[in-house]
């Protein structure tokens, strides 16, 4: 088949697969973007996946972009189609002039006909029946085959994969040959039967410096372990388990008395979500740094302990790897729907330290700072990440570490310390004019320092109180602490040029968001940009809206949860703010957004449009 | 309020041999109903942990919400208390033993705490087998709440509203003993020979140790139609045995006739003497000890004493394999993996 207007494009398109849930897909997919990664090109993969374990539907997309555009990007270039049950609407859904790639050991239904696309069969059962005899190989090779002929149909360094499966089977060597076989069948296929047919092509490039590809959950159970981590309690929920599957990896690799073999860590998988940060706050309260992970429902279920902790002033940090809700909504679908949920969890008046990393590199970053955070401020901290940062692999700067970093361990009197003590202590005496009061841990002195922690009201000495004036003082002084925690957190990253439109977002939404800010720059749109990285919102957040008359607020949820957040907590006009908001539950794009900004500002005749 | 204490302490009073006074081990004033069962649960605690000379501070109480929970003010004053949620001290508890192994762990709940909402959390504390010595003081009803029964309410049982309780009542020692409990013992707070020496068990024994103390309620389960109330606790007490504690080091002065008692050993040496009666059985089996609390109950009598002791089980550090030192107490040295071993590690992500 020829077409007139085949897609021809080096080092920037999209490629989707389309695979059966459990059938060994995701590993080869990898393999494929680990491979554009090392060819030295810019390279995002989103792994669209099931709540399911075996059969059903699942994508991988990966984009390749030389200009590095990390975000997700609309439109499918070419389709990589083994799987019958979507395969119509793989169909259906190529771009005009893309390039279809599917199994051709059988003959695609009659009803397929189109001419503006290019048809790429390669018999992938039949070469498999042909080279392998045990069906679980002739399953798993198929999939090795695709990614070698995509080798030859993008004009692919071949070595690369090589490389590549040389280094991942390193461990179990008598694997490397056969892969290499199956990687070897599917190249030569395509170039027998499809020579130049294909107009995409990846090229070496070498664009990617020292950068890594890493999941935001591996980087954040890896912080756990650098940021001195000792109790996890958790129960499982996707999209956050392998926060705590890659805590514990590295908690056996580095935390494991040498001459003892016993472990300098402790790890309970609890009864529910309930119990998990039950453990966390236990544990913190008795001088040991804790964490846990979870979802939306987790969260839900954990309010009234975090109630708890934030009046009776107890660390705990949590990781909320958000997913789409509400109730058990799309679990395996990105969302940033959470920020009400855990910015004001629990009953009465409650708030919470939020973080808002982007990349893996802040995962790592922001566990490290969130547990000095919240013993410093001895209140909860949640890390809001997502399914997209989270469970898919981003490209990022190296993790880094500086072996200075102290932790900090907030205001604690130890023994010496209530020795020191002339005046009297008290629990929730505020005695530096920050609202942090010092705390002591059980077992630190026999005489001093001991206390009755409980969430009912409470006198500065802890003592249990139903006086209104003192509960009052109380809840008063905890917004002075609030206010500390404003000056403590991590800032917005800001750039301002005096325009008079403004956008905001924060987390994933980010790479849509910068890649978007380009689109409309191309098209004489000028826009200031404000990545909000905590809550409290600190003055440079309120300063921002304030110098805008317009302010686009990006997000991935329905309700504009982060705008409502901004107009609730500073002194700015409501009327000022637009939402760009995607809720699919795929990751939000740079089409779209600039799209919507368009849009908005096209449809809106009091809007200043700069130029 | 139960009482009203005296500031004044005779200067003589008696010291035990780690030089603390009873006083040591005392709270704050009781704000609970005159009469109260749980306040005799709270001095048999405070008197058991003079005796057995453990150091106030070295304790850490633990309890959830409700009557019984507010107790923890009430005895070792040294000690830091926390009154956490609703059901969940069991996982507060487990946070905090699991941070440092160190300390003694006790942790108060009561039947609506423990039975009710805190079901699927007492569930798991025991299967952990956590070392920890779990009371519940169980008076069959709400009391904070002004008297609801509770899930430990006998069928027929009523309360001061007068309406038998129509729905099956939880045998908490039973739930214990089959969730792997290591030592289940039955008390009543009217009892104090009884439950003194249960608690020094408890105290001494490795792993999760449970103590249900049936507690009336005075004010809103005390009457004739109830069965927890006093009247009928003390008519149908059946006990495994008298009991008594004797600690290691300590020599042997109890006398009993041969033949009519057994001592059993706990892990330090210490022993428990239990005077055999009819109920002699092997303390060590579960099938036994289930049996005869089942006879017990078929008799409408109420089993107390202690029913089942396990000293082989491993508690939860021994299970998961933690360092002696306690988590609390590692330094960033002992933790970090610091940047030497970064290079590698970002290597396996290229």
């Amino acid at each position: 088949m020829t077409n007139l207007n085949n897609i021809k494009a080096t080092n920037d398109f999209v490629i989707r697969f389309a695979n059966i849930n459990g059938s060994g897909s995701a590993s080869a997919n990898n393999l494929f973007a680990k491979s554009v990664f090392r060819l030295g090109i810019p390279v995002s993969a989103k792994n669209i996946f099931p709540s399911n374990i075996q059969g059903l539907p699942t994508w991988f997309e990966v984009r390749v972009s030389e200009k590095g555009y990390l975000g997700r990007r609309e439109g499918y270039d070419f389709i990589v189609a083994t799987n019958g049950q979507t395969l119509v609407r793989d169909y259906n859904e190529l771009s005009a002039g893309g390039y279809f790639f599917y199994d051709s050991s059988r003959l695609l239904p009659e009803t397929l006909k189109r001419n503006d696309i290019t048809e790429i069969g390669i018999p992938l059962t039949d070469i498999c029946n042909k080279h392998y005899s045990d069906p679980r190989l002739r399953q798993i090779f198929k999939n090795i085959i695709y990614v070698g002929a995509l080798a030859y149909l993008f004009d692919m360094d071949f070595t690369v994969f090589e490389d590549s499966i040389k280094s991942q089977f390193a461990k179990k060597a008598k694997l490397i040959e056969p892969n290499i076989k199956a990687l070897k069948l599917g190249y030569d296929y395509a170039q027998e039967h499809y020579t130049d047919d294909c107009q995409l092509n990846i090229h070496r490039r070498d664009l990617v410096g020292d950068k890594i590809m890493m999941e935001g959950n591996t980087a954040t159970g890896l912080g756990a372990v650098y940021a001195g981590v000792t109790v996890a309690g958790w129960y499982p929920i996707t999209p956050s388990t392998s926060v705590i599957e890659a805590f514990e990896m590295y908690c056996r690799k580095f935390r494991v008395d040498e001459e003892t073999g016993k472990n300098k860590f402790a790890i309970v998988q609890a009864e529910d979500e309930l119990a998990a940060i039950g453990i966390v706050i236990g544990a913190a309260w008795n001088g040991a740094r804790s964490f846990t992970a979870t979802s939306g429902p987790g969260v839900s279920l954990m309010s009234e302990f975090l109630g708890l902790a934030y009046f009776a002033e107890i660390p705990a940090f949590l990781v909320d790897i958000q997913r789409s809700g509400p109730s058990t909504g799309m679990p395996t679908r990105t969302q940033q729907s959470d920020i009400f949920a855990a910015a004001y969890a629990s009953h009465g008046d409650t708030k919470h330290v939020l973080l808002f990393p982007s990349n893996p590199k802040e995962c790592f970053e922001m566990t490290v700072q969130g547990l000095d955070l919240t013993e410093r401020l001895q209140t909860p901290v949640i890390m809001m990440s997502d399914l997209d940062l989270g469970m898919n692999v981003h490209l990022s700067d190296p993790i880094d570490w500086d072996d200075s970093h102290a932790y900090d361990r907030g205001k604690v009197l130890d023994y010496d310390g209530l020795e020191a003590k002339k005046e009297r202590w008290g629990r929730y005496l505020d005695v530096d004019g920050d609202g942090i009061p010092y705390r002591t841990i059980p077992g630190a002195h026999p005489k001093k320092g001991a206390f009755f922690t409980r969430g009912s009201s409470h006198d500065e000495y802890a003592v249990y109180t139903e006086d209104g004036k003192v509960y009052a003082e109380g809840m008063q002084r905890l917004l002075v602490k609030w206010d500390t925690a404003k000056s403590i957190v991590p800032q917005a990253s800001i750039k301002n040029n005096n325009k008079d439109i403004g956008i905001v977002y924060y987390g994933t939404s980010s790479y849509a968001a910068k890649e978007a800010d380009d689109i409309l720059k191309q098209q004489n749109i000028e826009l200031d940009k404000m990545r909000i990285k905590a809550f409290p919102f600190g003055k440079e957040v309120e300063d921002f809206v304030n110098s805008h008359s317009t302010v686009f607020v990006i997000e991935q949820n329905r309700d504009a949860q982060m705008k409502s957040l901004l107009v609730n907590e500073l002194q700015v006009d409501p009327n000022n703010f637009i939402g760009i908001l995607n809720i699919d539950g795929m990751p939000i794009t740079a089409q779209f957004i600039a799209d919507e900004i368009r849009h908005n500002l096209g449809n809106n005749e009091t809007l200043k449009v700069v130029k | 309020m139960s009482y009203l204490r005296s500031n004044f302490r005779h200067p003589d009073a008696k010291v035990n041999d780690i030089g603390f006074t009873k006083r040591d081990y005392e709270g704050a004033l009781s704000t609970l109903c005159a009469g109260c069962g749980h306040d005799s649960i709270s001095a048999a605690i405070v008197d058991s942990y003079f005796e057995m000379n453990i150091e106030p501070h070295k304790v850490a109480k633990i309890s959830g919400i409700g009557c019984s929970s507010k107790t923890p003010t009430y005895f070792l004053g040294k000690a830091h208390g926390f009154n956490s949620v609703h059901g969940r001290m069991p996982s507060v508890a487990t946070g905090a033993n699991m941070a440092n192994r160190d300390l003694q762990y006790i942790g108060i709940s009561g039947d609506g705490d423990t039975a009710s909402i805190g079901m699927g959390q007492f569930a798991h504390i025991v299967r952990r087998n956590l070392n920890i010595i779990y009371i519940v003081m169980n008076n069959g009803c709400y009391g904070l709440t002004k008297g609801q029964d509770s899930a430990t309410s006998d069928i027929g049982s009523a309360s001061k509203k007068g309406v038998p309780n129509q729905f099956a009542s939880i045998d908490l020692c039973q739930m214990a003993l089959q969730l792997g409990a290591g030592y289940v013992a039955r008390s009543f707070s009217g009892d104090k020979k009884q439950l003194g020496p249960l608690i020094k068990g408890a105290i001494e024994h490795k792993g999760f140790a449970f103590i249900d103390v049936i507690s009336p309620c005075v004010t809103f389960n005390n009457t004739p139609s109830s069965t927890k109330g006093y009247e009928y606790v003390r008519d149908h007490l059946d006990a495994t045995g008298t009991i008594d504690f004797v600690p290691h080091r300590q020599e042997l002065t109890i006398k009993q006739p041969e033949g009519t008692s057994k001592e059993v050993e706990l892990h330090d040496g210490s022993k428990l003497i239990l005077q055999k009666n009819r109920h002699d059985y092997n303390l060590a089996s579960k099938r036994e000890a289930m049996n005869v609390i089942e006879t017990v109950k078929e008799e409408q009598q109420i089993l107390t004493g202690l029913i089942y002791l396990n000293e082989e089980s491993q508690d939860a550090h021994a299970k998961i394999n933690s360092v002696e030192n306690p988590l609390n107490s590692l330094s960033k040295d002992d933790l970090c993996p610091g940047s030497s071993v970064l290079d590698a590690l970002n290597e396996g992500f290229r």
